[in-house]
């Protein structure tokens, strides 16, 4: 990632406009000081408040925080987590990736083959390969599963698979100028590809079935309370960190130049900048994202299959952004809590309505509230402020 | 007039053979131990008639009885005698006929044998089918008696080659020779089956190297039909994928709404002929083979209705924004789903063909084309005509064109674009209509339906070229083609997934599809 960003400075398109003597407007600080407060306040929830609450209060209290609470809020903010990635694509960007779905599940398999290795020879079969490859009758472990003992290594695909996929679609992507919806429809036919590709027992990757029954993660056993907390702590610092390198990223001089990309390519590019560096790097660095989320996710949910493909998953990512509020970045986070939260509360109270609630959401953001919830939000503040104002 | 000729074939046929089925062979049939039993009904075989076949089909259901040494066959409450059918006095006591296994699988094939004679075209027809996979040389006479006396050409030509069949099993090196040189024109599966199961057990070589020789002529014709299915399923596949992208491609490349509920719409097409199909049902089952003719302009209607509605309450606050129609569509779609899932249930229903619909032409030995594939095709060329004159020849057509070319000015010049919108949206759902009416006559009608096509459809469209009918149609058939190709040849998942990654990297290569628009905007 690193590396990129680098590549990226040192092109000298970037450097062109420095020179000039426009005056560009002045660097807002990197969070004001209630974004700082807040930004401590949900640290300390997630790493103190959370686990108090969940491993030392006893059960019965009220502020007892269950098991499955845990789970699902370990789960949204991994979702929360992909809503960024997309926000940063696509809010800042203007390019709606409908493949986003795919990274994600990318980072959830690397993650996968790892747990499963780490069965090691508990498995029903009681052999060294895990259960699914017995099943098929292989007598080794494919050429992909070479790197899946190492944790270290494991850590290093987690990013570097979805951005390596991400970085080679993208760049011939970009490089043909492709944009707009041509581009979300091909990203939805790669979601799509990939999903048929790993629904194959060939492939390797457990078929239909995917990875399941994980036993151990680093060695410690995974279905423990206290390795549910460490998962769900590590998504909340992976979650606020990446809000912090997103707000980073967004208002640095790389950042607008995303966002002229996405109000006015051609005049960027008339300008005499190449937006295919700009949007590749921030397309890559999207997509690590969604796979650190999914091996975030993965440990936590305990299971991982080609579902997680399917172009509905990715086109929910994008509706998570856009009920938060596009290009705003609290907008995306607040969105996936939002949207996730009413869903897991509907599909057991009301299953048949879920379906008509998101669809009437997607309906109703896009009409109404094109800038999503925090858009509203600021509505009603600004008209609250002008009627204070029309009083005195 | 044929069938008076066949009576008479069939009057001297019988009338030549005097001898027929006597007591004797009866008693040999019926009585004693299967092997025995199997001789005497080989025996009886060549001289065969009509009441050897009564016979048979008797032994066949169980109603020979024996009572003492008298053979006889029970109807009902009487008793007939099998030679004569003259009616006996009902015996006190009566003893069944055991027939083992062996027994069973003799008189079975002996009946086939003899429904060669029936007078009906498609039992004798149906018969050689059979006989062709158990052809040997204890049928031959019987074989050719039917040869000599078959009027029906077609029925003749298969007849001589369960003839030859029959004869590459002879112990005479000539005959299994010539039966092989007969069989190279040969261009049915089981032949070959039949020819490399010969190819094993010959000694001679001679005989052996006609055998290989046909082998080969009747695998490379084989070859040929198997490549001409692939090619008429690709087709097939072609004009329902054409079907499904028509409409897309009227709503997308002409008016630019990425409309993500275009399977629903196909769906409430389909679910429309369901409809139909059990209100004829219902009220008209004498016309129920004619419901489909009904069926497609409802589901024309019902998906136009249902894209009036969208485009009236949705669509027209979002036209130049394509990425927020997208997901507005696309959570129409999911309404769309579930509000079929409330109304039908979440299982499929079932929507059957019409009688005229099943069946098809048997082009070549492992050819046949379904004619509900057939009227598909024929199908999706009438509505791609009628939509190509609608477009290119009304008015209508006309106005859609010039609000898709230029917006202001079309509307500087009186022509009413908000209506015209809803019209082309209307005729492009429509057509999604009769998509999902052909799809109900070829696959399962469900609330997933349109789901597995959107992807597909879009990426006829957009490898097409926007805005273009003529490009849509290329694209239909070119993929069709393709996707059945590879999947002969990969399995039909890796063909479906090759076809995805070939249009990806044709689309970085022309990023505006087959077919470009020619245009100055610097937005291309």
């Amino acid at each position: 990632m690193n590396s990129l960003v680098s590549n990226h400075s040192s092109q000298p398109a970037g450097a062109a406009v420095d020179t000039s003597a426009l005056q560009l407007p002045a660097v807002c600080p990197l969070l004001s000081r209630a974004g700082w407060v807040t930004f401590l306040v949900a640290l300390i929830v997630v790493c103190a408040v959370a686990p108090v609450l969940n491993l030392w209060v006893p059960e019965g209290s009220v502020f007892h925080l269950s098991d499955y609470g845990v789970g699902l809020l370990g789960r949204i903010m991994c979702y929360a987590i992909c809503a960024l990635a997309m926000d940063l694509i696509w809010g800042f960007t203007g390019i709606l990736s409908l493949g986003h779905g795919l990274f994600f599940a990318l980072g959830g398999y690397v993650m996968g083959m790892y747990l499963m290795r780490q069965i090691g020879t508990d498995g029903n079969y009681k052999s060294n390969l895990p259960d699914f490859m017995v099943f098929l009758d292989w007598k080794e472990l494919p050429w992909h599963w070479s790197l899946s003992h190492s944790f270290a290594a494991t850590l290093f695909l987690i990013v570097a698979v979805p951005g390596l996929i991400a970085f080679v679609f993208g760049y011939f992507a970009f490089r043909s100028r492709i944009k707009g919806v041509y581009f979300s429809i091909i990203t939805q036919a790669m979601t799509f590809a990939a999903m048929l590709l790993f629904f194959r027992n060939e492939t390797g990757f457990g078929g239909n079935n995917g990875f399941t029954d994980f036993k151990r993660i680093a060695g410690i056993a995974i279905a423990t309370p206290s390795m549910r907390m460490t998962l769900f702590v590590m998504t909340g610092i992976t979650l606020l960190g990446f809000f912090l390198m997103a707000r980073w990223l967004v208002r640095s001089k790389f950042g607008r130049v995303l966002q002229a990309v996405r109000d006015a390519e051609t005049r960027v590019m008339f300008s005499g900048y190449n937006p295919l560096g700009y949007k590749l790097t921030i397309w890559t660095l999207s997509a690590m994202m969604c796979g650190v989320a999914g091996a975030l996710y993965v440990p936590q949910v305990g299971i991982i299959n080609p579902g997680e493909m399917s172009p509905a998953n990715s086109i929910e990512i994008a509706i998570w952004a856009a009920v938060g509020g596009r290009a705003t970045l609290i907008g995306p986070v607040l969105g996936a809590f939002i949207v996730s939260g009413a869903k897991s509360w509907l599909t057991v109270a009301y299953p048949e309505f879920w379906l008509y609630f998101l669809g009437a959401l997607f309906i109703g953001v896009t009409l109404y509230l094109p800038d999503g919830v925090v858009g509203l939000v600021k509505r009603v503040w600004r008209s609250k402020a002008t009627k204070a104002g029309d009083k005195a | 007039m044929h069938i008076t000729k066949l009576l008479t074939i069939a009057a001297l046929f019988i009338a030549t053979n005097a001898h027929s089925l006597t007591a004797q062979e009866v008693k040999a049939i019926a009585v004693g131990d299967t092997d025995a039993r199997v001789e005497a009904l080989a025996k009886a075989m060549p001289t065969a008639d009509d009441k050897t076949g009564a016979f048979l089909q008797a032994l066949s259901d169980d109603a020979v009885k024996l009572s003492g040494d008298t053979v006889l066959i029970r109807q009902g409450d009487k008793a007939l005698d099998p030679v004569t059918g003259a009616e006996l006095p009902m015996p006190e006591t009566l003893d069944d006929v055991i027939n083992n296994n062996r027994m069973r699988g003799e008189i079975d094939s002996a009946l086939a044998a003899l429904k060669l004679f029936s007078k009906d075209d498609a039992v004798r027809r149906a018969a050689v089918k059979q006989l062709q996979s158990d052809a040997d040389e204890s049928k031959l006479p019987l074989i050719e008696k039917a040869l000599a006396t078959e009027q029906n050409t077609l029925i003749k030509e298969e007849l001589s080659l369960v003839r030859a069949a029959a004869l590459l099993g002879s112990a005479d090196k000539g005959k299994r020779m010539g039966a092989a040189q007969l069989l190279a024109s040969s261009g049915q599966a089981n032949v070959k089956t039949m020819l490399l199961a010969r190819l094993d057990q010959e000694t001679e070589p001679d005989v052996k190297a006609a055998v290989g020789k046909a082998l080969r002529e009747v695998e490379s014709r084989l070859a040929w039909g198997d490549r001409l299915g692939a090619m008429f399923s690709g087709v097939s596949l072609g004009s329902i994928l054409l079907l499904v992208a028509l409409g897309l491609a009227i709503t997308y490349g002409l008016m630019g709404v990425i409309n993500m509920a275009h399977g629903e719409l196909m769906m409430i097409g389909a679910y429309a002929t369901y409809v139909v199909q059990g209100v004829f049902q219902k009220y008209l089952p004498g016309a129920f083979d004619w419901y489909l003719l009904a069926a497609v302009p409802v589901a024309f209607m019902a998906s136009a209705l249902m894209g009036v509605l969208l485009e009236r309450t949705v669509l027209r606050f979002l036209y130049g924004r394509p990425l927020e129609t997208l997901l507005a569509t696309w959570g129409i779609s999911l309404m769309l789903m579930q509000l079929v899932r409330t109304v039908f249930g979440a299982q499929n229903v079932g929507v059957e063909n019409p009688s005229w619909m099943s069946g098809g032409v048997q082009v070549m030995g492992n050819l046949s084309l379904p004619y509900n594939r057939l009227i598909i095709i024929g199908f999706a060329l009438f509505v791609l005509g009628a939509v190509a004159w609608m477009i290119g020849k009304t008015r209508l057509g006309l106005f859609v064109r010039g609000v898709t070319q230029n917006r202001p000015i079309a509307s500087c010049m009186g022509v009413n674009t908000a209506r015209i919108d809803t019209y082309a949206f209307a005729l492009g759902s429509g057509i999604a209509g009769l998509a999902g009416c052909a799809l109900s006559q070829v696959g399962n009608v469900g609330p997933d339906l349109g789901q597995g096509y959107i992807v597909d459809a879009f990426m006829v469209v957009v490898l097409g070229g926007v805005g273009q009918l003529a490009g849509t149609v290329y694209a239909a058939l070119g993929l069709g083609i393709l996707n059945k190709f590879l999947e002969g040849w990969v399995g039909a998942v890796l063909a479906k997934i090759a076809v995805l990654v070939f249009i990806i990297i044709f689309i970085q290569k022309r990023p505006q599809g087959i077919f470009a628009m020619k245009g100055r905007s610097a937005e291309a």
